[in-house]
């Protein structure tokens, strides 16, 4: 069950969530082991490793060598926990991920950070549009999408529930804005409608719902009833729900801080399509370009992915 | 080494050689030369160093090969077959739809397989968190990580091996099997590998080199990096593509051979009949 924190302010840093909500695990479990690649300082990982130091292997500047290690380990009875930036995970190591990984059913729960415009000052090479789109098509996996630092927390957590396979979970390091009060709980491949409407579908995923609920407040102010959903699992994604909140509505929004290609927005349109739900689909995101250096503010905007932009957005596209 | 001991595991290497031949040449093509450069090996760890329960492939106490050079699995399946893990004449499924013994090794499907491997370079990861692992757990067992020469090529087997050289992980023996060929040819020919067991030196490894067709040398090269503690270990194999069979030894492109011509079939077949005649003997 989850609750609203309707005060949206700024949580705990995602890193320091992800750091402590390990530690919690490996205080109840010698399985879990976290791993980095020579970024614990940029993870907060360095943290467990002074707390939890056998828990804890950097394996130095070797994604691919993580992964597989992590397999290894897999094999050998540990629940590894790996950390590095989303493109060197998803792109680098993606055929590490693929045999040593999900081939092989072992269990490796990843954590990427700093997805689309969170790489910031990193820039357009440390950027990944494209995360979701390669680890949601590697069978059977398990691809997450926090809103906040509470559902970050739980999904980190329930990992360590979920048996053998890939669960990969996308994240900020730094803090984003609250959508949950403390101590809600969720369930894997099941969104969570916040709000009802009549008129729209916005389904947002990332930290890109908290926008999702701004876009919603302000399209209220001039008549516009709409219903969000948080998807914060994109696979398995909540089909159930979408064509239950699909029924009757003038147009269908997804937003994502994500390529437009292969994200939220392609599997919303792939169920749309299949299940011939004909309605007006806007898809938000990246529309497709590669990445760029600036600040996360200065890219969002650059993106067209702050409420405003996304709000003139849905305004234009569906006349409103 | 025992006189008998040795003639059991030579009988052993020729009773591998001969299944896995056999195996390749029902399905009508296969890895015969990384097959048969590493059968000596596996007669050695399957008939004397490995610790494993056939019965019981899953046992917490036994030792782990992972065979990064997964396309020899042939030569592995006829090792575990005869071992007792599966009835020999399963061997005979090899690549057919439905079987339980793929081209390239995969635990999930064939009893006595530790690790899946095929997309080369993988293996030497994985080998490296099982000794992490066992480590971990203070396990005594050893990790046998099984890599190509040709397969150095991959980047990762150096990003593993600067990992296990790092972490010390004496409870792994890298086995190099360095049959000096790759599928396009002469590996110096392709990718020039230079002093492959000076490399390791550099990397950290405490290094040895054994004549791959020579099975007391390999034994006591095993039984020497077994007792070697606090430090990466390695065995380069100077190893023969095709090795114990000179068709296979002298034929020119003996990676993937097709048995598709009357000719080769026959002398196959003689071949076949001479290493019958070995381990049966």
């Amino acid at each position: 069950m989850f609750k609203l924190d309707e005060r949206r302010e700024n949580g705990k840093e995602l890193r320091n969530v992800v750091v402590d909500s390990l530690m919690d695990l490996m205080n109840k479990n010698d399985k879990v082991i976290a791993l980095d690649a020579d970024l614990a300082g940029a993870s907060n990982f360095n943290r467990i490793k002074s707390a939890h130091g056998k828990s804890f292997i950097d394996v130095g500047i070797s994604e691919a060598n993580m992964i597989g290690v992590s397999a290894g380990l897999s094999l050998t009875g540990y629940t590894p926990y790996v950390h590095t930036f989303a493109p060197f995970v998803a792109r680098r190591a993606l055929d590490q991920v693929y045999m040593s990984g999900a081939y092989s059913k072992n269990t490796i729960n990843i954590y990427g950070s700093d997805p689309g415009f969170n790489a910031g000052f990193n820039g357009g090479t440390h950027t990944s549009y494209e995360d979701v789109a390669i680890m949601r098509s590697i069978p059977e996996t398990i691809v997450c999408d926090p809103a906040d630092a509470v559902q970050m927390e739980w999904i980190i957590k329930e990992f360590s529930n979920l048996g053998q396979g890939i669960h990969y979970v996308r994240g900020n390091r730094k803090s984003v804005r609250n959508v949950y009060a403390e101590n809600s709980s969720f369930e894997i491949g099941k969104g969570n409608l916040l709000y009802e409407g009549s008129d729209l579908l916005i389904i947002a995923t990332g930290q890109l719902v908290s926008e999702a609920i701004d876009v919603h407040d302000e399209l209220s102010k001039i008549g516009i009833s709409s219903d969000v959903v948080d998807m914060f699992t994109i696979k398995p994604l909540d089909t159930d729900l979408l064509l239950e909140r699909a029924k009757n509505k003038r147009g269908i929004v997804t937003i994502e801080n994500h390529n437009i290609i292969g994200g939220l927005g392609s599997a919303v349109s792939e169920v749309m399509a299949e299940k011939m739900v004909g309605v007006p689909l806007l898809r938000v995101g990246n529309e497709d370009y590669f990445g760029q250096v600036g600040t996360p503010d200065y890219l969002q905007q650059a993106y067209g992915l702050t409420s405003k932009q996304i709000l003139s957005k849905v305004k234009k596209h569906f006349s409103f | 080494m025992k006189q008998e001991e040795l003639q059991k595991l030579q009988k052993l290497a020729a009773h591998i050689r001969f299944d896995a031949i056999q195996a390749i040449k029902n399905v009508g093509q296969g890895h015969i030369g990384g097959s048969l450069s590493i059968s000596d090996l596996l007669a050695v760890l399957y008939g004397k160093q490995m610790k494993f329960n056939a019965d019981d492939p899953n046992w917490e106490l036994r030792d782990r090969l992972v065979l990064s050079k997964g396309h020899a699995g042939p030569a592995l399946y006829s090792a575990l077959a005869i071992s007792g893990f599966f009835d020999e004449e399963k061997l005979s499924t090899l690549n057919k739809g439905g079987t339980s013994l793929p081209s390239h090794p995969d635990h999930l499907r064939t009893p006595g397989v530790d690790a899946t491997t095929g997309s080369l370079g993988q293996g030497t990861s994985q080998a490296a968190g099982i000794a992490t692992g066992l480590k971990l757990r203070e396990s005594k067992n050893f990790v046998y990580l099984i890599v190509g020469e040709g397969e150095l090529n991959e980047g990762q087997c150096w990003e593993a091996f600067q990992y296990i050289a790092s972490n010390k992980l004496d409870n792994l023996i890298v086995i190099i099997d360095d049959n000096k060929k790759q599928l396009d040819g002469w590996t110096d020919d392709v990718i020039k590998q230079w002093d492959i067991a000076s490399k390791m030196r550099s990397f950290g490894f405490n290094t040895i080199q054994v004549k791959g067709d020579n099975l007391e040398s390999i034994d006591d090269g095993i039984e020497y990096l077994k007792t070697t503690k606090d430090t990466a270990n390695c065995m380069v194999l100077d190893s023969v593509k095709g090795a114990g069979v000179p068709l296979f030894e002298n034929m020119e492109n003996n990676h993937s051979v097709k048995f598709n011509d009357d000719e080769l079939n026959s002398q196959t077949d003689e071949a076949l009949a001479k290493l019958q005649s070995i381990y049966e003997g």
